[in-house]
This record gives structure tokens, sequence and C-alpha cells, in this order.
């Protein structure tokens, strides 16, 4: 877990970097998205990265900017928010990607359908660095 | 323990709401004065299952909660003929107070979460003589909407699933997790279009900024709760709404979102036992005047 004293750009540009790899522990997550396939960017606001999903598994996550490479939908949010996202139980407001949208703090754009029909998986999924890590059913 | 057995007892009532009969299915539990629990938007009565369960409340109390029509056991009526489901203030309104007449209910308290916290700011303003307290969980006057209901139903996406997924970040981080998921799952059991019918009163009919101002809480006490982590119904919503309002408790709880009462039922306990004791109290020097 990041600590929301010392949390850094770099600090959280590798949390974000290690979430494959969570994600590939988490067997019942990849189950949720088995039928996803997508092409996402996620990330802090400035340091986002190009993840490409498939069945359910993020099988590349490379920092943006990539030349010319689409993405379907992108969900960033400030640097703060993401590390109060990420604290075991984070502030009022900072503890829901939607409720981080409402407050300003992240911005949600592009097609959601890939978004909205796996909405409990990317809110898990980008949960991931908080520790331990928690599903909901 | 295996056997056990809950004092929860669920009935049907036949309800004439507005010319039309409606079959209602309803639990209860316990004796005194009746307090009849509103259940929030695309949810139904088992939301409030704890607080049936509760050996203390239910001494003082008749505890009932109804699920509203197209939720839970309460089916649409017979001359639904498919076309949607929406409902607005006036409808609310009727479907609670025919409920309430229906089973003979002398000037009950109303506890409402949600959409069931912001119609009972609108019981307060038009109908306050017929209850003898009114309760508001999650309630303010108006709240900012945070997505658009049209992803709620949709043929290529799955309502339970998006329901559920939306709702899922209203709940407290620290509210137990089989309590949350339970809270979930009515999410994912609701009719086609159901949540989103009943956001049509939350989002588009039932704004009543401007209204409350008229609200008498020497006619009908009024208390208002709401937990610290609903962002859809913010701690600041009720705040300002209550502000409007003389004479109302407000109450923000901590460690809790916007399903209180099936989030964190124990949690929830230590905010809602005072107010339950205060309406006891009031009743108390009320009949102890006549």
């Amino acid at each position: 877990m990041i600590s929301a004293s010392t949390a850094t750009d770099a600090a959280i540009i590798e949390a974000f970097a290690g979430i494959p790899a969570l994600l590939q522990n988490t067997p019942a997550l990849i189950a949720r998205g088995r039928f996803l396939d997508c092409e996402c960017l996620l990330g802090p606001v400035n340091h986002a990265f190009h993840a490409s999903i498939r069945q359910g598994r993020i099988v590349d996550l490379t920092p943006a900017p990539v030349l010319m490479r689409s993405w379907q939908f992108s969900y960033r949010a400030s640097v703060a928010a993401w590390t109060e996202y990420w604290q075991v139980a984070p502030r009022p407001g900072f503890h829901d990607l939607l409720a981080l949208t409402k407050r300003g703090e992240a911005v949600l754009e592009g097609d959601l359908h890939p978004f909205m029909t796996h909405l409990q998986y990317f809110k898990d999924v980008l949960a991931l660095p908080r520790q331990p890590a928690t599903v909901v059913s | 323990m295996n056997g056990m057995i809950e004092p929860i007892v669920g009935r049907y009532v036949h309800v004439d709401i507005d010319g039309e009969m409606y079959r209602i299915y309803f639990e209860e539990s316990g004796e005194g004065i009746p307090l009849v629990c509103l259940h929030t938007a695309g949810s139904d009565g088992r939301q409030w299952r704890h607080l049936l369960a509760d050996k203390e409340f239910a001494k003082k109390f008749r505890i009932i909660a109804f699920d509203m029509p197209w939720h839970g056991k309460s089916n649409p009526p017979a001359s639904w003929d498919g076309t949607e489901y929406q409902l607005t203030t006036a409808r609310y309104t009727q479907t609670i107070r025919a409920f309430c007449r229906a089973l003979q209910l002398d000037r009950p308290v109303v506890m409402g979460c949600s959409i069931g916290g912001r119609i009972v700011l609108n019981l307060a303003i038009d109908h306050a003589a017929e209850f003898r307290a009114l309760i508001g969980l999650e309630g303010a006057d108006f709240q900012s909407p945070w997505y658009d209901t049209a992803w709620l139903n949709r043929p290529d996406v799955h309502g339970g699933e998006v329901c559920a997924a939306l709702v899922s970040g209203l709940m407290a981080p620290q509210s137990p997790a089989n309590s949350r998921a339970e809270t979930l799952w009515a999410y994912k059991q609701g009719g086609p279009g159901v949540f989103k019918g009943d956001l049509y009163f939350y989002r588009v009919d039932g704004d009543l900024r401007g209204r409350v101002e008229r609200i008498d809480t020497k006619v009908c006490p009024l208390f208002l709760l709401t937990g610290e982590y609903d962002f859809s119904c913010t701690p600041e919503d009720t705040k300002r709404t209550a502000a409007a309002i003389g004479g109302a408790s407000v109450t923000i709880m901590e460690q809790l979102g916007h399903f209180p009462m099936s989030e964190n039922p124990e949690q929830f306990r230590r905010y809602i036992a005072p107010v339950l004791d205060r309406i006891v109290a009031i009743e108390a020097e009320r009949t102890g005047r006549r």
C-alpha cells in the first residue's frame, strides 16, 4: 500500500505497472472478465497506460503516448486520487471510481460500453494495489 | 443455530392504490408504535431484515417493511401492459398512504432510505399530520446526478450486473463484505427497468428544492441521517436540506454509506437506536398530556 502522505508520481506509476501481475494472481477477477476484450487508457492523468485486455487478462500495459494507438475508453485520475483510492479504507469520496469522477478527481471518456458492461471488474482491477485485495462479488 | 426461526412474518395485503388493486408483500415483527420502512430504489424490503429481527426494537415498535409494486414479491398490477415503469412523486406518496390505510395503521412512523429518504420529505410537506414521526436515511431535497440512468436498462448491458456495480461504491469500505454482497444481491435480482423507473422520481420528478421550507416539525418530528460514504446523497446535501427546515434533527453516520440498514446493521443500530428512543419519549410525552 502506498502511504497517502509520501506518494509520488513515480510510486503511483510503479504501482499501476504492477496491476497486470496482481490480476494474474486473482483468478476470480479474470473469470469475471472472461468475455472482455478491449483497448483502454488507464492511470494517472499525465502518465496514463495503454492497456490491452483479452479475456479478462491485461496482456499489455504500455506507457502512453504510443503513436496513433487507439483506445475505446479512458479512465484517468489525479495522483492524489489514486493514492487515496488505494488506501485500505479510503476517505469518503475517494473510495469509488465514480465518486472520483463526481468530485472532479477523475475523467471518464470515450466509448463507455466496455467499461459499463464490466463496471465491477474495472472497479476491482483498479483497486488491486489496495492490499489486501478486495473483490466484491 | 440450526433450526432457529426468525421472528419476522411475511404476508400479502391487497391495497387499493388510486382505484387499482395491488397485491403487496410485507414483513413485520414486534408490537407497539407502527414503524413502516421503505426500501431504496431498485431493491426490496429485505434490506430491513436486521431491523425487523431486532428484539429490543420489537418490544416498542410494530416494524413493517413492504415491497413496492414491481419490487421483491410485490408484482406489477394485473393491468400492466409492459410499458416503461416510472415512479412519480404522486404515485409514491399514494402507495405509502394506501398501504398504511389498508393495514389500518394509526399515525405510523415512516422511515425511508434513499428514494425513501426523499419521499418522507414529501410526506412531511403535504401529509405531516398522518404520521407520528418521519425518518429520512440518505435523504435530501435534491442531489446532483453522477451517471446516466440509460445504462440501467438496455439489451446490450446486463441490468443486474450494472445496477449492482453502480451502487457498490456507495457503501463504506468498513462495511462487512458479506453484508455488502447481500445488499448488492437485491440489485442483481431486480426486474428490468425497475431501478431506472424508480430513479425517474429521484432525478426528474422529485426535486423538492424550494418546498421543504414548508415542513413543520412541530406537527411531525423529522430525523435525517446520512452516511459519510454516501457520495450520491452526500452529508452536505442532507445538511443543506435540514438547514431549510426548522427543528429537523441531522446526524452524519460514520463508517456507513447509502445502505446503512443492510450494509452494516450493527453500525447502523448505534445511530438509529437513539432516534427510536426519542420517538418513544415523544409519544410518551404526547399521551401523557392527554
